[in-house]
This record gives C-alpha cells, sequence and structure tokens, in this order.
C-alpha cells in the first residue's frame, strides 16, 4: 500500500529521519513505536504528504508522491490523519466532521448523511450540535477520528491518537481502532510511545530509534527476539547478558557467562561470542528447597538486590553472578515473602531465551 | 466658567433639537470613516493573508515597517497625499484634493498598516494544528486560507473595528485633504477645530459629545464581539454547563 525508500529528513541542520526503509501491506494494522523525539511524528507527517522528505521516496499504492501539490493532494485524499492533539475549528462537530467532505465538494445531503455515520461509527451519535471546542480531549480525539474516516480513507495514519488520554477513552479508541481495521479494511498506520498498547493492536510494527528504523516486524520478533540492545531495551528487556558458547548439541547451546552458565537454543557453534536476551515475565522466582524437579533447564541461585513495585506487579532483580530481572505479580511476592538480601532461584526456561551473535 | 457652562448648555440644544448643520457633519464623518474602514478591510485581509501565508525574503521587516506605520502621525499623511493629489502633483488629473473621496482615500492609507498588521497576527493566532489538520483534510490551498480566516474572524472584526475608531478619530489627514468646506468637507473633528477657534463652543462641544458617543459604540460593540466569543463557546445546546 505504501513503500517508503531511504527516506530522510533535516531541519536546523539536524537529520531527524535517517534512511528509512518500509513497507505498510494494504489492510495491515502498523504501529510505529519508539521513544519521544525518534522521529514517529516526522515520518507520519511525510506519508501524509504534509512535508516534503529531503531524500528518499515514497510510494502510495504504486505512485510516486513526489510531485506538483495538486498530484500531491490527490492521494492526500486517499488517506485520513488524527494528530496527537486534534485541532478542533471553531463551530459545532458536525461541521468539524463535515469539512473533508466540503473540501471535495460532496453535496449537502450526503454530507449530513455520512457525517451521521461516521459520528455513529465513533460512538458520538447526537453530538451533531454541540460545539466542538467544548469536548472532552477523548471526545474530541473520536470526533477527529470520524473527520478522518467520514471521505472514507484507504489509509488512516494516527501520531500517538492516545498520548493525552485516560486509560478509559484510550481504551475505547483502540477498540474503534480494530473496529475501523477489520469493519472498512482501512489500512491503519499509528505511532505511539506506548509498547503495550503497539503490542495489542498491531499486526505488525516498526521500532523507530533516533530517526533509523531499528526493526521492523511481528510481535513475537520485536518483543522477543529484538535486533540489539536498544530496540530490546525500549521492548521492556532488562536482562541482557554477555557469553560465549561453549556447546552446541543440535542448536541446544551451553553458553559460559562471567559466573554462571545457561542453555539456550541457537544455531551459533562453540567459541561463538552471544548476548542472550530475557524477558523479565519469562523468569520465575521459587524458593530453594532441594528437591524440586523441573524441565526447566535453568536455574540460577542468587540473592535478591532491589525490588521495584509497578501496581500489580513487582520487578525483582536477582543478583546470580550476573543480574537477572525477573517480572512476578504482586500477589505471589507477598505469598513468598520475598525481600531484599533474600536468597531465592531464578529459573528460566532455554527456549524463552533470544541468543543474537554480539558484534562487541 | 460662563463659556463651559453655556457651550455644554448650547450643545445639548443643538443636539437634542437635532441641528441639521450638527447631523450633517456627523453623517458625513461615518460615512467617509465607514467607507474608509471598509475599503481598507477589503484591501488589508487579502493582504495580511498573503504575507502570513506565503514565506519571502523579508517577510520579517515587512512586518516591522506594517508595525511601524501603526502610528505614523496623520499630518504626515496628509503632507504626502497633499503632494500626490494637488493639481501639480502626480496624481493631480483625479482632482480628489478637498473632496470627500480624497479624504476616504487619506483615511484608507492611514489604518491599511492597522488592519494589515492586525489581520496578520490574527491569523499568526490560528493554531499551527488547525493548518495541518485542513491540508490532511484534504484542503487546497485556497480551501484551507479560508478557512484560516474565518476562524480568526473574530480577531479580524476587532482589528477592523478598531481602525474605524482611528479613522472617525484623526484630524491631520481630514484637515489637510478635506479642507473643511462647510456641507462638502466638513465632518467632525475638523469642525471641532475650526469652530473652537471661532469661539463657537457650543458647537464644538455638540460634536465633541457625538464623537465621544461614537468612540463608546466602538467599544461596546468590540466588547460584544470579543465577550461573544466566549459565551460562544460556553453556551451550548445539550453541552456541559457553563
Amino acid at each position: 500500500m505504501i513503500r517508503i525508500y531511504g527516506l530522510s529528513r533535516q531541519a536546523g541542520g539536524r537529520k531527524i529521519l535517517d534512511d528509512i526503509s518500509l513497507e505498510i501491506r494494504r489492510g495491515e494494522i502498523f504501529t510505529l513505536i519508539g521513544p519521544s523525539g525518534s522521529g514517529k511524528t516526522t515520518l507520519l507527517r511525510l506519508i501524509d504528504l504534509l512535508d516534503r522528505p529531503t531524500t528518499g521516496k515514497i510510494f502510495f499504492d504504486g505512485k510516486d508522491t513526489d510531485g506538483p501539490e495538486p498530484v500531491r493532494l490527490a492521494i492526500r485524499r486517499r488517506m485520513g490523519m488524527v494528530f496527537q492533539k486534534s485541532a478542533a475549528l471553531n463551530t459545532t462537530v458536525a461541521e468539524n466532521v463535515a469539512f473533508g467532505l466540503k473540501f471535495r465538494g460532496t453535496d449537502t445531503a450526503q454530507i449530513t448523511q455520512r457525517v451521521r455515520s461516521a459520528l455513529e461509527l465513533v460512538g458520538l451519535s447526537g453530538f451533531e450540535e454541540r460545539r466542538a471546542v467544548t469536548l472532552s480531549g477523548g471526545e474530541m480525539q473520536r470526533v477527529a477520528i470520524a473527520r478522518a474516516m467520514v471521505t472514507g480513507p484507504e489509509v488512516l495514519l494516527l501520531d500517538e491518537p492516545t498520548a493525552n488520554l485516560d486509560p478509559v477513552s484510550t481504551e475505547i479508541i483502540e477498540d474503534l481502532l480494530i473496529k475501523i481495521n477489520s469493519r472498512m479494511h482501512t489500512t491503519i498506520l499509528f505511532s505511539t510511545h506506548d509498547m503495550i498498547q503497539g503490542q495489542r493492536l498491531a499486526h505488525r510494527m516498526g521500532v523507530i530509534m533516533n530517526g533509523r528504523l531499528a526493526q521492523v516486524g511481528s510481535l513475537h520478533e520485536i518483543f522477543y527476539q529484538p535486533e540489539g540492545k536498544e530496540v530490546a531495551r525500549f521492548v521492556g528487556i532488562d536482562t541482557i547478558l554477555r557469553g560465549v558458547v561453549q556447546t552446541n548439541e543440535n542448536g541446544h547451546a551451553k553458553v559460559m557467562l562471567d559466573h554462571a552458565s545457561l542453555e539456550a537454543i541457537t544455531p551459533c557453534l562453540p567459541g561463538k561470542k552471544v548476548a542472550l536476551y530475557i524477558r523479565p515475565e519469562e523468569v520465575t522466582i521459587s524458593i530453594p528447597d532441594g528437591v524440586r524437579r523441573t524441565s526447566v533447564r535453568n536455574q540460577l541461585t542468587g540473592t535478591i538486590t532491589r525490588l521495584v513495585s509497578l501496581g500489580p506487579f513487582i520487578r525483582v532483580t536477582v543478583d546470580c553472578g550476573t543480574p537477572i530481572t525477573a517480572l512476578i505479580t504482586t500477589r505471589s511476592c507477598g505469598e513468598l515473602g520475598l525481600t531484599v538480601g533474600m536468597t531465592v532461584v531464578a529459573s528460566v526456561k532455554a527456549t524463552a531465551i533470544h541468543v543474537r551473535a554480539d558484534p562487541a | 466658567m460662563d463659556e463651559i457652562v453655556t457651550g455644554i448648555t448650547q450643545a445639548f440644544n443643538l443636539i437634542i433639537t437635532l441641528n441639521p448643520d450638527v447631523l450633517q457633519i456627523a453623517a458625513l464623518s461615518v460615512f467617509i470613516s465607514l467607507a474608509a474602514t471598509i475599503l481598507a478591510a477589503c484591501i488589508s485581509i487579502p493582504l495580511g493573508g498573503l504575507i502570513h501565508f506565503r514565506e519571502f525574503r523579508g517577510k520579517q521587516t515587512l512586518k516591522v515597517i506594517i508595525q511601524t506605520l501603526y502610528s505614523v502621525p496623520t499630518v504626515v499623511v496628509g503632507l504626502i497625499l497633499y503632494l500626490l493629489l494637488s493639481k501639480s502633483g502626480p496624481l493631480g488629473f483625479f482632482s480628489l484634493l478637498f473632496t470627500p473621496e480624497g479624504m476616504i482615500l487619506g483615511q484608507m492609507v492611514l489604518i491599511i498598516p492597522i488592519t494589515t498588521g492586525l489581520v496578520i497576527s490574527a491569523l499568526s493566532g490560528v493554531d499551527q494544528n488547525i493548518s495541518d489538520t485542513l491540508v490532511s483534510l484534504g484542503a487546497t490551498e485556497f480551501q484551507s486560507i479560508t478557512q484560516i480566516v474565518k476562524e480568526a474572524r473574530l480577531a479580524i472584526l476587532s482589528a477592523v473595528i478598531l481602525a474605524f475608531g482611528r479613522a472617525i478619530s484623526e484630524v491631520g489627514v481630514a484637515m489637510m485633504i478635506g479642507g473643511n468646506i462647510a456641507g462638502h468637507t466638513r465632518v467632525l473633528t475638523t469642525a471641532i477645530a475650526l469652530q473652537t477657534g471661532m469661539g463657537d463652543f457650543g458647537f464644538s462641544i455638540a460634536l465633541g459629545i457625538i464623537l465621544l458617543t461614537i468612540a463608546l459604540i466602538i467599544v461596546v460593540t468590540m466588547n460584544i464581539i470579543t465577550t461573544g466569543l466566549s459565551s460562544e463557546q460556553i453556551i451550548v445546546q445539550g453541552g456541559p454547563p457553563p
């Protein structure tokens, strides 16, 4: 649907986007995740043809978007965009939603009908005559989605649509995006710095870091097989361990760390330097009792050095020679009676460790 | 002291009895300044829009020049126009000197910087988000400019009213270009200047009161517009209570 080659943009002598190549497929929900200031907004603005790239090309449905303004306008009219903070024009909700149709010269009777169904889609029927500036942030974002969807765009772009919203409004918007994608088959491309949200909605995602596309892939690839330390940290992998492959039997390898060894699945041959990525929710914590038998291949004994409460979860850091972080429920933490300084066993399945050849 | 009291009494008499001279002068004043304001607005709104929406070299300098011209002395405008419009001047063939049309032109020159400058700041006051939104919704350049001007309508209207206030209260241009010819180019300000010089305080005070009343009407109208802006936002049928 959208193909991007070697896209970069410079502003004020600074490279905001650097050599981005990406393909968005028709009908998918694609999420761009990345920390604030990584270039997500810049990329979305380029895709919506609001700005022009410094170098590189964007193809929309096979057509080169680099051309005179009328060509770009025609392509832009096949897309809809929702901004992080939606601007309300100082008029009624119905008028706000109608703009796209008016700009395209749709006749009044059709406008009324399509505005009504767009508002129905976002669950704001009956809001027609309200003044847009009186709406709450969540309501305004839904109006903005109605405003973008009323023209029946093939692609819907959203720039951190829920960044300023409360959890309830966020959930409404998320459900709405899923509904739009499945009911109307609209291709959706949205950016977020919330990786949980990205995970919930997207079919595929791209991680953008410092203006570069660090990784593109399925949720599983991004979350369990991150390409590189930066992506790993961003998607919530706290434990990254360096070691050397000692033995490898049919892909089942033993990796020597500084003070311990772990078993993992990798084609890397003995002698190879590797990095091990372990998601905190894959690590379980137990109290050592000497007799437990388990299929878990890796069991490391260590002392708890840190407990960080995240509401329903607690992040436990265990020093087993190297620090390993586990994410467990607050409830099980209470039942085990975990405290700092306690000796525990951190277990992780060999299959839950992502192994990457370590370039360093 | 006596002079002031008799002057004021006389003034009220003139107003209450609807003295034809007073009415004629007041009507001409309003007509000339209104015409100048409307014409100036017709030029300034597109001009301000052009300056705001187009990027060109010296844009910032131009804005500074426009703002400087807000406070150009009226007599200076009067002098320049006099030189241009007089029989031997380059625009002498229009025969606009000592005519109401000439005065309208003069007041336009005087207030165009104000309306243009305030239109530019009114448009700058419209959120960049709004113009991005309009473009992303598929507006052509013309459609988005029209919509942004509409969005700034209240600020633009206040600019126009302010300009009318400046036009109706100035003396320099009216005197030098109009010439204060009775029944032809005599307006409130020039009449006050002249009648006071001739010791006709009653007449001057009457005209002064009318001028102040017009100023009052301007202020009240501006207030209605600006508070209208906020009440328009607050009072909504079926909306949340203000």
